[in-house]
């Protein structure tokens, strides 16, 4: 009885230490944003977000979101197509190198662009002759953020895809349907949701990428800086309740996520990524 | 299918092998494989003397101890405090649990900027927090705990994520088995619970060890960024680049690539011994 006394203590201790700690070192850092934006008021917020360079901002992160995101789709179905419905030789290794971006520095990651498309890069004198631009400059801006979100549909896709395993799509290629009707009619239907989680995970860092962005972009206002490199330009300035304000509309887009995330796990049954599944892939 | 195909591939009813296949690598070779050799080849471009010079500079190497002693700390924060969280979600159920659930994530898509001035906020002199520890002379924004902070804030989910579903899906009857012949709580939790759950843990640590060393967003704000104390390795990339310094950055890229590599290498083969021993198909 005393142990079975003590162990219900035990479990009441580990869970309110665990939600004390989610709250204070997760959620209050959220809440303080939302406080350090409103801290000169409701009317000072509105004006603010609605500052021309934060409107700027905000349409060059959606524009580079709605390039990367697409490319990451077509690529994630692409190639969870090849290597969960084929077996061929190099398929671990071809897995193994999709997951490089993840390991890879943000920073390091748009250095390695300027290394080829920067004016001192393998393409940079190239390009210059033909008056393109893409380091300082939104093409640069895009293939980072691409990058780093490379790998993010393929890993939900491929473990998903894996497990349902491919007996409709054959049966349907038995019966004589085409690729392109195998895939809108067998395909598509069973993972669109898993599609659908994918993207979101990608539209969120593409939408909130800072390092490998910052490298790339030349911080030119108005031109070249998405909203997070806004935020940190304000921030520089001292106009601390500005940044803020601005890095309030990306911790909205970011708890929308979250919701979307956890909806999606509860509804359509997808566990979500986890690391664990992460590596088995 | 096609008999010339059939040495690479297994043959299939399937179409779209060559087209899903070829987008694939034409996508990883032309984002990922290109741009990395880039940086590697650098160092050929311009002398491997000026480029090992410019990766064991002093103030280099005072970076990569600051990194990866940082992230070292935050690694081991976030795996003590990552095991207990993802403890509570796997093993027991009570009111609000959804939501914590939900809330692990947040690191994962909160803008790392948004973080990093955030947490400075917080713990700098006049935050909700700094303002109680400053008068006790606890100082943690603009030191090197504010970057082992911001580190295990970006780290801790990697290590719920990765211990949660080993230990939600452990067999029951394997710890009923252990009672019924006489294991206590302790003993079931050391020799059973922990062995099983020791591998994902280590992997969850490691990839929030290679997420840290890597973080930039986060920890720029509240790091100070005093050359040589609180200088992070990514920092000081971009600081060279400023400079147009470009065989200084590339030469610190490649070092902390080469970190990146040791780290994947690590958690690879972790997994691989875990499927190892489980028997499961990879």
């Amino acid at each position: 009885m005393t142990l079975r006394l003590s162990a219900r203590a035990g479990r009441a201790v580990l869970i309110a230490t665990a939600l004390l700690f989610v709250a204070f070192f997760l959620l209050l850092p959220l809440a303080a944003v939302f406080a350090q934006a409103f801290s000169r008021g409701a009317s000072f917020y509105l004006d603010a977000i609605r500052q021309p360079d934060i409107l700027s901002a905000l349409r060059l992160t959606l524009l580079v979101a709605a390039i990367a995101v697409p490319f990451n789709l077509l690529f994630g179905i692409a190639a969870s197509w090849a290597i969960t419905r084929f077996d061929f030789i190099g398929k671990n290794l071809l897995i193994t190198l999709i997951d490089v971006p993840l390991a890879v520095s943000p920073v390091v990651a748009g250095m390695m662009y300027v290394e080829v498309f920067g004016l001192h890069g393998w393409l940079g004198p190239w390009l210059s002759d033909h008056d393109l631009r893409v380091i300082y400059a939104v093409p640069g801006i895009v293939l980072a953020t691409i990058f780093v979100t490379f790998p993010f549909v393929a890993r939900e896709l491929i473990p998903f895809m894996q497990a349902q395993g491919s007996d409709e799509e054959q049966a349907a290629a038995v019966l004589g349907a085409g690729g392109l009707s195998i895939f809108f009619r067998v395909t598509l239907p069973n993972i669109k949701w898993a599609l659908l989680y994918g993207a979101i995970l990608a539209a969120s860092r593409a939408i909130g990428e800072f390092g490998a962005v910052s490298v790339v972009s030349g911080h030119i206002r108005g031109k070249t800086t998405t909203m997070p490199l806004e935020i940190e330009m304000l921030y520089n300035e001292y106009q601390f309740s500005a940044a803020f304000a601005a890095a309030s509309l990306l911790s909205l887009a970011a708890v929308i996520t979250l919701l979307i995330k956890k909806l999606l796990e509860m509804t359509s049954g997808l566990h979500g990524r986890t690391a664990q599944e992460d590596a088995e892939s | 299918m096609k008999i010339t195909r059939g040495l690479f591939k297994r043959p299939s009813p399937l179409p779209g092998f060559g087209i899903s296949l070829g987008f694939t690598i034409v996508s990883l070779v032309g984002v990922v494989l290109i741009p990395l050799l880039a940086i590697v080849l650098r160092g050929f471009r311009f002398g491997i003397g000026d480029f090992l010079h410019a990766a064991l500079a002093p103030r280099a190497l005072a970076s990569y101890k600051v990194t990866l002693l940082s992230a070292f700390e935050a690694a081991l924060f976030a795996s003590l405090a990552g095991f207990l969280v993802a403890w509570v979600l796997a093993r027991y159920s009570f009111p609000g649990k959804r939501l914590a659930d939900a809330i692990v994530d947040l690191p994962f898509a909160l803008p790392t900027a948004v973080a990093g001035i955030s947490l400075t906020a917080l713990y700098s002199e006049h935050g909700w927090v700094g303002h109680f520890l400053e008068p006790h002379g606890i100082h943690i924004a603009f030191s090197q705990a504010g970057i082992v902070l911001a580190m295990s804030f970006v780290g801790l989910p990697f290590v719920v994520r990765s211990v949660q579903p080993v230990l939600q899906d452990l067999d029951p009857a394997v710890e009923e088995a252990a009672a019924s012949l006489g294991a206590n709580p302790a003993q079931r939790f050391l020799r059973i619970l922990f062995p099983t759950a020791l591998p994902a843990l280590l992997t969850g640590t490691a990839l929030a060890f290679a997420r840290a060393a890597g973080e930039y967003g986060s920890v720029i704000f509240i790091a100070g960024n005093m050359p040589m104390k609180t200088e992070i390795a990514a920092l000081l990339i971009v600081t060279k680049l400023e400079e147009f310094d470009y065989t200084g950055a590339a030469a610190i890229a490649f070092a902390m690539l080469l970190l990146s590599f040791a780290v994947m290498l690590f958690v690879n083969l972790l997994q691989w011994r875990i499927h190892a021993r489980e028997g499961r198909r990879v």
